[in-house]
């Protein structure tokens, strides 16, 4: 066996009332990949933090090169050769590349910062790990997976031995995160270890040489892509045997119910952020828009729901035109909004479960009587939401920030379902939630399909498109680069899209 | 700065030059008095803006400029007349800005008060503890600072009584906007410090520690507007007396604004606006206008406004991403 470049040897780690780490115990070698897998709260993060000096384990201890540590802080993990890329990335985005990859660690020359010196190691380093970078263009002007290369340099150029990649793929098209499992197979290659967190199992069993799977804080399997499968591996992180595709009948579109002609909107800058998109949702059908985030999805889900103005175009919802209008007039028209960020925009966290669950129509009856609310009718109505969604809660009358993050999105669902509706706008419904409630509300979003609305998905993750739609729209920078039959559709050809590359360009 | 911006910026100056030189052919001692008490009004703001500027560029927000200055100020004045040292007082009045610098940073950095108010708590208290220690009796026994002609730069005309004859805290003011400058852009510290008030989390992981850095700044920043309130009590009136900062603590902000939160831009954003108020002193020297002082004395505020509203329209830098928020670990 070769050396141990990093580990854990049981480690446990509480915070108030959770155990998020139960003795949990792994062992990367050098040269190869470790694929760290679990759903969100599995303990993923905190097992990570610790790995990286952020937080102290309560019991057990961390090793690194064979060497039992005790870790004062991430400079101390960094000193000791091990190097981490956020999910969110950790760069200061108005500074350039070479600052941001020297940043703490800086050349010195008679007390100034030597830019010249720095700029030398990054080309140095970026030409010996095949990482093509431009040392002074700003971070803020760099695409993603750039500014991703950026974080790698960033860790190698501390001489890293060990790269911890939090959830790295999150961001990217399939094609860039086929391109970084290369990178980081290629790395591996000069004797690198790398830990890559994810919950994709695809990439997993594409890339990694060992696997761990956490579960409410504890190591449920260890195992090698050649001995599992995307079931045996869902299975282990979920601990019960899921269905990973859903069953779905043909769709029988009806009516048009959304229609969009030409619509452009700008973002919070003032940006063009969607340039004159039109397409189509018809009854009984699921339109689903996959794109890389940032490309005009939020804009289009807030337009369409009378959160943001229209700076150009036409809106049809049924038979009625709108080039702007309140959100209330909106969702009168029988508009349900499931919004990418439920703390935000979907739930009022002081508010109780009670007061949530009518968010949308407290003012009218029978929820509300000349101006005041009644609150055994809301009491009623929130507990059948309750039921009927299989919300975990202990009762409805504790405030929606105690729920977890699924019980949360099955409240909203809930709410947004118990009327009736024409059309569902769904913006990453599932994100950060466990399987048993994406299972759920993917259920319940083909229900409400097939009870004749009409439904725009929004989704950052292309196996949820895939999945549950019955068009595929695909959004690059503001564009709609095509509509797709999802039978035509395959991941390499909507990855394409999202790229902004069409058959024409690519032929060119 | 990009290059159709620099040219526009030479264009500028050379017309400003040439306007100058015509004004001072047709009224030689007025031009010069003018220009003379243009820089000596900026220097104050210049202070105060690079006191303003260390503090935001690591992420904290500084509206307490204005009691630095004053409780500096007063602190310079009372230990020049009782040790008959302006260089006593000066040291004084630079110990008092650091320590109040340091009570921010106490406030809004360690026990993580919300930073405006916490810069108004330092306002609050330096117009109170000087106004109630106010001494009318006490004298400057040993007079202000005096000019020192530097050679014979000072013979030039025009700009060598502007520029080359001054008291020495001015001189030590241009000599410090060229080391922050140096400091902020060039050096391992000036980095680290627009790091944090960049994007505070990107710095920690890369092992800088945030608080203490920013703990750091809003200190030492402290110690610049000290050093202006010496210049106020000891090299720029020569005597205390109740609220003499008169805002010009907060016109620092608006100066540092303007002036893009760089030592160069704020120095020539502060020569604007000590341009408008040595022209308002002129005015009502020589009484120009036959309207109310009181009207002639809004000049420089008036401008203030303008130039505030205009420079966003203009569309000017946009804020450190961190300003004003306290950083949680995590």
């Amino acid at each position: 066996m070769s050396e141990i470049l990093l580990g854990a040897h049981d480690v446990s780690k509480r915070f108030p009332g959770v155990l998020a780490n139960n003795q949990v115990s792994l062992q990367l070698e050098r040269g190869r990949i470790l694929a760290l897998l679990g759903e969100n709260g599995a303990g993923k993060s905190t097992l990570v933090n610790i790995l990286f000096g952020m937080y102290r384990p309560d019991e057990g201890h961390v090793i690194i090169k064979g060497e039992r540590v005790d870790l004062r802080g991430p400079d101390d993990a960094i000193s000791r050769g091990i190097g981490m890329v956020h999910q969110h990335f950790q760069l200061v985005p108005p500074m350039r590349v070479v600052e941001n990859i020297v940043l703490g660690a800086e050349p010195v020359l008679r007390g100034l910062v030597d830019l010249g010196e720095a700029r030398r190691r990054v080309i140095e380093l970026s030409r010996r790990y095949g990482l093509e970078i431009d040392p002074d263009a700003v971070v803020e002007d760099l695409p993603v997976g750039m500014q991703q290369r950026v974080e790698i340099l960033k860790a190698l150029y501390r001489n890293a031995d060990v790269l911890i990649m939090d959830e790295p793929t999150g961001v990217l098209t399939p094609q860039e995160a086929d391109h970084l499992l290369g990178v980081l197979r290629e790395l591996t290659q000069t004797g690198l270890g790398v830990v890559f967190i994810t919950h994709k199992l695809r990439e997993v069993l594409a890339v990694a040489d060992d696997i761990v799977v956490l579960r409410n804080g504890e190591v449920v399997g260890q195992t090698t892509p050649a001995e599992t499968s995307e079931n045996g591996l869902a299975e282990m992180m979920v601990g019960r045997s899921v269905m990973l595709r859903v069953d779905k009948s043909v769709a029988e579109p009806g009516d048009v119910v959304l229609e969009l002609e030409k619509l452009s909107v700008e973002d919070d800058r003032g940006q063009i952020a969607l340039n004159e998109v039109s397409f189509e949702v018809r009854e009984g059908e699921i339109l689903g828009v996959a794109g890389v985030e940032g490309n005009g999805q939020r804009e289009l889900v807030e337009a369409i729901t009378g959160l943001r103005g229209l700076s150009s175009g036409l809106m049809k919802i049924g038979s009625d035109e709108f080039t702007s209008g309140s959100t209330r007039q909106i969702a009168e028209k029988g508009v349900a909004h499931i919004p990418e960020d439920r703390e935000k925009h979907g739930l009022i966290g002081v508010y109780s479960l009670e007061e949530n669950s009518v968010l949308n129509r407290y003012h009218r009856k029978p929820f509300s009587l000349r101006g005041f609310l009644r609150r055994d009718v809301i009491k009623r109505h929130a507990e059948g939401v309750v039921d009927e969604f299989d919300v975990r809660t202990p009762s409805t009358s504790v405030p929606a920030s105690s729920l977890s993050g699924g019980n949360k999105q099955k409240l909203i669902v809930g709410r947004e379902f118990s009327d009736d509706i024409d059309l569902l706008v769904a913006a990453q419904p599932t994100r950060g939630i466990d399987i048993g409630a994406i299972e759920f509300i993917h259920r319940r979003i083909l229900d409400q399909r097939d009870k004749g609305t009409a439904v725009l998905l929004v989704s950052a993750e292309l196996d949820e498109i895939l999945g549950l739609s019955d068009r595929i729209a695909v959004l690059y920078d503001g564009e709609l680069m095509d509509v797709l039959d999802a039978e035509d559709s395959n991941r390499e050809k909507i990855g394409l899209l999202m790229a902004g590359i069409t058959d024409s360009k690519s032929s060119a | 700065m990009k290059l159709h911006q620099k040219r526009l910026l030479y264009a500028g100056l050379i017309v400003l030059l040439v306007v100058i030189w015509i004004f001072y052919a047709a009224n030689g001692p007025q031009t010069t008095a003018v220009l003379a008490g243009t820089v000596r009004a900026a220097t104050l703001l210049a202070l105060g803006a690079m006191c303003g500027m260390i503090g935001e560029r690591s992420g904290v927000v500084n509206i307490g400029i204005e009691g630095q200055f004053l409780l500096s100020a007063f602190a310079a004045f009372t230990v020049a007349s009782m040790t008959s040292s302006l260089f006593l007082g000066t040291i004084a009045g630079i110990g008092m800005g650091l320590l109040m610098g340091w009570m921010l940073a106490a406030m809004a950095v360690g026990l993580k008060v919300d930073q405006i108010i916490a810069g108004t708590v330092l306002n609050i208290a330096a117009l109170g503890l000087t106004s109630f220690f106010y001494d009318r009796s006490r004298s400057l026994g040993v007079g202000k600072y005096t000019n020192i002609d530097l050679g014979p730069l000072a013979d030039i005309p025009l700009v060598g009584t502007v520029l080359f004859s001054r008291p020495p805290l001015t001189y030590l003011t241009m000599a410090l906007l060229i080391v922050v400058h140096v400091a902020l852009f060039r050096s391992v510290w000036g980095m680290r410090t627009r790091a944090i008030g960049e994007h505070p989390g990107a710095a920690d992981t890369v092992g800088i520690d945030v608080l203490r850095l920013r703990y750091f700044n809003v200190t030492i920043a402290g110690g610049l507007a000290g050093l202006g309130g010496a210049y106020l009590a000891l090299e720029a009136v020569g005597t205390f007396s109740r609220a003499m900062s008169g805002g010009r603590g907060f016109l620092a902000l608006a100066v540092m604004i303007f002036g893009r939160r760089t030592p160069f831009g704020a120095y020539a954003a502060a020569l604007f606006f000590g341009f408008t108020t040595a022209l308002q002193n002129q005015f009502q020297l020589n009484n120009t206008f036959d309207i109310p002082p009181q009207f002639v004395g809004m000049l420089p505020f008036i401008v203030t406004i303008l130039v505030v509203a205009l420079s966003g329209l203009i569309g000017s830098m946009r804020d450190p991403a961190a300003l004003g928020q306290t950083y949680e670990k995590g």
